[in-house]
């Protein structure tokens, strides 16, 4: 709900006069008139989310037309797929999206898992949702306070550094890597937990508890942050399906859309969680829900460390890996990413390397058609602010 | 579901289907069906959110199979449908006023693969590549470790062994 | 674009259109000659700039060393250990070590793994603009010979092609410390006197020139960026 004193605060530009809108209801924007001016916002700009540009058209402070431009992290991933073998693709695929690579290597070995008719021992499927959740926490941990960091009140992104840094030691005793992993392989995982490491982790989260208080008090009841973020970058509810929007984002516009109650996979039928809705749709509904997001993240986790059996078999038996053929098929396989539904569709043709496969990224909706329409009337200074709530990550659209 | 396959196989003769979990069917249609069941779908069956639209290229039958992967949020299933498209030049129908994130998809497979779609917003403006002059990356003519090798200056040095018969050599060296 | 206040004219159409001569008719009717191309643009060649002698530059030399402004442009997926770097954990600040926003206050690029065509050309504007001297840091295996991407149509496998560089970090990816460790390296190569990358650029001009325009096929921007 907007209070009326905020609403006064609101930013609510007066589009009566100027510009003048032409026949198709459009603005008519005429870049030599001189009331117009071109800004490229990236891809070496400190505001934007990874290396990705926008083409904004501005008229005074306010956005009359916006274009994304993509294409500067293009490595052409489904191109070199075509060319690795299955079991070359595990080093590869991860590198797909930078701040969470697990959920590719998961997406990739349970589509290559459901293709070849593969089952998963159980403890190898509790250690895949721990790594899947710790992922899932530390991208967590740096989105939540990045937010604020778009306004200047970089202290809060800080703390969340040093928080994101022990769940990347925690990352570095259970798998040997700090940011690209590789534990997650057809048939199972890498390793089991070595000795220590629920206490370690237990006292983590205990901190990261903490952590949650203080950033509370830090930026949730700052009276700046919330002018500066309730009532922008409002998505209408018809959006959501027609733009295909997942995740936090749709959840914050009202929608129960959650990859893990939905199409349940991995145990989290087993796990005690809700839906974090909230109706108002704004930058500030989207970071409320990842705030109720990073609580669920930490009690899913404490959840798996109880219910994890302590020993067991981590791989199934899979064939030699430099002959394995997967029979002919496609399937479309899904997680929840931190930013939304995260969904490898693959195609098998009977050979040794896959015929083709296609990552659909949340951010490939969020950050080309949702960004180019949300921005037109926002305020120049509110743009960072908005590419952040919608957690536009660019190597995954591009691949 | 098998109720709502029955209705697409008799109305828009889909054939091929394929079954791959709970809630999740594949299935071929001929490519003037496509829009009139994709507009059925998003109608009347509440397959209103388009997940994902690509291209596969079965070079050896010289045509494009192109997928729509369409969910219904409420009853939780997926339909993947499939078309097939000859491989030279031969354009698609654009669905980009269905959805609003269907014009990027367009915008992509034309330059990764180079299958037009008529009409589609924007679809002739480069997304990902600048300035490429060979032809669209995504076929599977075109040869990505040679245009490498010829443009980006390679640093001598690197040795690719086959791993099966590298294997077998350091293992087996008397065979 | 529709434009009746505007009139090109005899226009050279192998240009683009924002860069074709024209003339604009100003607020009080006089007409304005345009021509993007020598008004918004130098286009005099760079000169190297020759070390100072003796005491002077070691002087100098031990300054910039301890003060390496770093631009903050993430070119590749590198660019996720910058802020930890800059997380009070590994405090890359007390080796003098800043993020700027702009070229024109850095002097040091870092190349933050891979690179695309697409931002290879960006990533020489930016080195361009930059003042002397200026050093280049290049993260990660991709930047040495391709590394994950040895085969892929639209990265390139060595940096030193296009720009020169003063380190290395191998790695995929590195970690904080090694970026640490490489900070060190450069500031001992500045005061050993070797960095002296932006000179060989210069010196080198036409080579770098001619390896760059073969890959950037659409070069639609001056030959040095001032």
């Amino acid at each position: 709900m907007i209070d009326p004193v905020q609403k006064i605060f609101r930013f609510q530009p007066d589009r009566s006069l100027y510009p003048e809108t032409g026949a198709d209801g459009k603005p008519v924007i005429r870049l030599d008139s001189g009331k117009f001016i071109k800004v490229w916002q990236g891809p070496n700009h400190p505001g934007v989310t990874g290396n990705m540009s926008l083409e904004l058209t501005i008229s005074g402070d306010e956005v009359v037309e916006s274009k994304t431009h993509v294409g500067y992290l293009h490595r052409g991933f489904e191109k070199l797929f075509e060319r690795r073998r299955y079991i070359q693709c595990f080093p590869t695929c991860i590198r797909m999206c930078v701040p969470e690579p697990d959920t590719n290597e998961y997406n990739l070995a349970r589509g290559t898992e459901e293709l070849a008719g593969i089952e998963v021992p159980e403890t190898a499927n509790w250690l895949r949702m721990l790594a899947l959740e710790m992922a899932r926490l530390q991208v967590l941990l740096r989105m939540v306070p990045g937010q604020a960091a778009t306004m200047g009140l970089g202290l809060g992104a800080q703390w969340g550094m040093y928080f994101r840094e022990l769940i990347l030691d925690r990352f570095e005793e259970l798998t040997g890597g700090r940011i690209y992993h590789m534990y997650i392989l057809p048939g199972g995982v890498r390793g089991m937990m070595p000795d220590g490491f629920r206490e370690r982790l237990g006292e983590n989260l205990k901190k990261i508890d903490g952590f949650i208080k203080d950033i509370d008090k830090l930026i949730f009841h700052n009276a700046v942050f919330r002018k500066r973020t309730i009532g922008i970058g409002h998505i209408p509810a018809d959006w959501v399906d027609h733009y295909g929007i997942t995740g936090p984002v749709a959840r914050a516009a009202g929608f129960k859309r959650d990859v893990r109650k939905d199409y349940p996979y991995l145990y989290y039928h087993q796990i005690n969680f809700d839906y974090n809705i909230e109706h108002d749709s704004d930058v500030f509904a989207r970071f409320l829900v990842r705030r109720k997001d990073l609580e669920t993240t930490v009690d899913i986790l404490r959840q798996i460390m109880a219910k994890m059996p302590e020993k067991g078999i981590i791989r199934a038996e899979t064939p030699n890996v430099l002959h394995w053929r997967i029979p002919k098929g496609e399937t479309y396989v899904r997680c929840e990413s931190s930013r939304g539904e995260y969904g490898f569709y693959m195609v098998s043709d009977g050979s040794m390397y896959p015929r083709r496969i296609n990552l659909r990224g949340p951010s490939y909706t969020h950050a080309v058609s949702v960004l180019e329409r949300l921005l037109v009337n926002a305020n120049i200074s509110d743009i960072s602010s908005i590419m952040v709530s919608l957690a536009t990550c660019p190597p995954e659209i591009e691949r | 579901m098998e109720q709502l396959l029955d209705r697409i196989i008799a109305g828009f003769e889909a054939a091929d289907i394929e079954k791959r979990k709970d809630g999740q069917v594949f299935f071929t249609v001929p490519k003037p069906k496509v829009l009139p069941l994709i507009n059925h779908l998003k109608m009347f069956e509440g397959f209103r959110n388009l997940i994902l639209m690509t291209a596969v290229d079965w070079i050896e039958d010289n045509q494009f199979q192109i997928t729509y992967l369409l969910n219904n949020p409420d009853t939780k299933t997926d339909l993947g449908i499939r078309t097939f498209i000859g491989r030279d030049g031969e354009g698609m129908d654009s669905i980009h006023e269905l959805w609003g994130h269907a014009a990027t998809f367009q915008r992509e497979m034309k330059e990764m693969f180079g299958i037009g779609f008529p009409g589609s917003p924007r679809v002739d403006e480069p997304f990902l590549l600048e300035g490429w002059d060979d032809i669209p990356p995504m076929r599977r003519e075109f040869d990505t470790k040679k245009y490498s090798e010829e443009t980006y200056f390679p640093r001598p040095g690197r040795e690719t062994h086959d791993p099966a018969t590298y294997m077998k050599q350091k293992l087996y060296p008397n065979d | 674009m529709p434009e009746d206040n505007v009139k090109y004219p005899a226009e050279d159409q192998s240009l683009s259109p924002v860069n074709r001569k024209r003339v604009v008719i100003g607020p009080e009717g006089e007409d304005i000659l345009v021509d993007p191309l020598r008004d918004y643009y130098c286009t005099a060649r760079p000169e190297p700039e020759l070390p100072r002698q003796g005491i002077i530059e070691k002087f100098m030399n031990w300054a910039r060393a301890e003060s390496l402004w770093v631009l903050g442009f993430g070119t590749g997926c590198g660019s996720i250990e910058i802020p930890p770097l800059l997380s009070p954990r590994y405090d890359a600040y007390r080796f003098g070590v800043a993020m700027r926003p702009t070229p024109r206050q850095s002097s040091v690029i870092i190349i933050s793994g891979y690179l695309s065509v697409k931002t290879l050309k960006r990533v020489i504007r930016s080195y361009e603009q930059m003042q002397n001297p200026k050093f280049v840091i290049a993260l990660g295996s991709c930047t040495i010979n391709g590394g994950m991407y040895w085969d892929s149509y639209n990265t390139i496998n060595r940096l030193d092609h296009y720009i020169p560089v003063d380190v290395y970090i191998a790695g995929c990816m590195p970690r904080p410390e090694a970026i640490l460790a490489g900070f060190n390296k450069l500031k001992q190569r500045i005061k050993e006197g070797r960095g002296e990358g932006a000179n060989d650029y210069i010196k080198n001009l036409d080579w770098y020139k001619a390896n760059q325009k073969k890959i950037i096929k659409d070069w639609n921007m001056p030959d040095y960026n001032w």
